[in-house]
């Protein structure tokens, strides 16, 4: 689940360079290119708390799911529905993971400004130039913007508390 | 049936009508749960066959005819929500309008308040009657019972029996009832069995069964005095 990032980017990076397998996409320093990369970095994470929070359901509620009638895709629905709380703590790591992401991004990206600059990668710039009250600035906005998927995605499970 | 080789159920013929309310006794680890989780076809027995209404019962069955059989297990394990939905599960499977019929249920079982709680809150008694209701809802032509009033206290035991009999009274339903409590057998069922160690000892018409059973280890079982 823990991939490191740069070698992510590095290997992305080695990818879809013009002299790499898939240079002829011409993806390197574009938005795909990053997406790419952050996807093979949330991919394993998402899917292993998945994984997790779905292996955890006790096999009896499986079979008396399937007693009531469930088809097998039925049966999967209701298992993932039981399981939503690990799902949305599975989708809120990879988030967390995706936005804070610096290395990858900037290797596969180049930070260039109006294409592929974004705020972690905003930051690390504003930072070594000095410009302490933006990059400040800008990490309110990043943790503003987490908080906010977070108490989204937190809408999607039932309150539990009455 | 076998388990890894070890045979836990070895019955060679029972036959159960339409309509009818069986009992089956037997001491913990006599083969009971095994024999109703065949008789809903959620396992395939390793040997021999299970018939529902003379089709075998496997794959080969239309899941619409699967869907016919209900059971409500001895330890009811819920989907994480409310009681609502965990009762509407069942008729939201079978592509079934949400009516008030899950309210008439819930309100029988006097457990309407709990309408809108999440089940992990939910008492013993009150997970086995959301059990009870979220299987009757579907109106199972065979309805399987395990243990269904096993931890419930006198009240409520007598509360889910009169639902059973009204049940079985209004849409006459093939039961198969699975209990310890034999006063509970002979108070409902039409006709007892007997399962030791996986095998069908005998099975009578309840009276019979319990006044004249012709086999010695019964009545050593009815008086307590079985030692397995």
């Amino acid at each position: 689940m823990g991939l490191p990032p740069v070698f992510v980017g590095l290997v992305v990076y080695l990818l879809l360079s013009r002299s790499g397998p898939l240079g002829v996409l011409d993806t390197l320093f574009t938005p795909t290119a990053m997406i790419a990369a952050e996807t093979i970095l949330a991919f394993p994470l998402a899917a292993g708390l998945t994984s997790s929070a779905v292996r955890s359901v006790p096999p009896a509620l499986v079979l008396q799911v399937r007693s009531l009638g469930a088809t097998a895709w039925q049966t999967r629905a209701a298992i993932l529905k039981h399981s939503r709380r690990g799902v949305i703590a599975a989708v809120l790591a990879a988030y967390g993971r995706i936005v804070a992401e610096v290395g990858a991004v900037l290797l596969v990206g180049g930070n260039i400004a109006g294409k592929t600059r974004v705020l972690s990668t905003a930051i690390i710039l504003e930072t070594r130039r000095g410009e302490f009250d933006l990059a400040l600035g800008l990490g309110l906005v990043l943790l503003s913007l987490a908080f906010l998927a977070n108490a989204l995605l937190l809408r999607l499970e039932p309150k539990i508390y009455r | 049936m076998e388990y890894s080789g070890r045979r836990v159920l070895d019955v060679p013929r029972l036959e159960i009508s339409a309509g009818e309310f069986f009992g089956l006794l037997g001491p913990n680890g006599s083969g009971k749960s095994t024999l109703l989780r065949l008789l809903h076809g959620l396992e395939m027995p390793s040997s021999g066959s299970i018939e529902l209404d003379s089709r075998p019962l496997d794959e080969r069955l239309p899941l619409a005819e699967r869907r016919k059989i209900g059971m409500v297990f001895q330890r009811p394990e819920l989907i994480y929500g409310t009681v609502f939905e965990n009762i509407a599960l069942g008729m939201k499977f079978r592509g079934w309008k949400i009516d008030g019929r899950i309210e008439a249920l819930l309100d029988r079982l006097e457990i309407l308040h709990l309408r809108e709680s999440f089940v992990h809150r939910l008492s013993g008694g009150e997970l086995q009657r959301v059990a009870l209701a979220r299987t009757l809802v579907c109106e199972p032509q065979v309805l399987l019972l395990d243990e269904p009033t096993a931890n419930l206290d006198p009240y409520q035991v007598g509360l889910i029996e009169s639902i059973l009999v009204e049940f079985h009274q209004r849409h006459r339903p093939t039961v198969v009832l699975v209990s310890h409590n034999i006063h509970q057998a002979r108070r409902l069922a039409e006709r007892v069995g007997l399962l030791l160690a996986g095998h069908l000892i005998e099975a009578a018409e309840t009276d019979r069964f319990f006044e004249h059973a012709r086999d010695g280890r019964v009545r050593a079982f009815l008086a307590g005095e079985l030692i397995y």
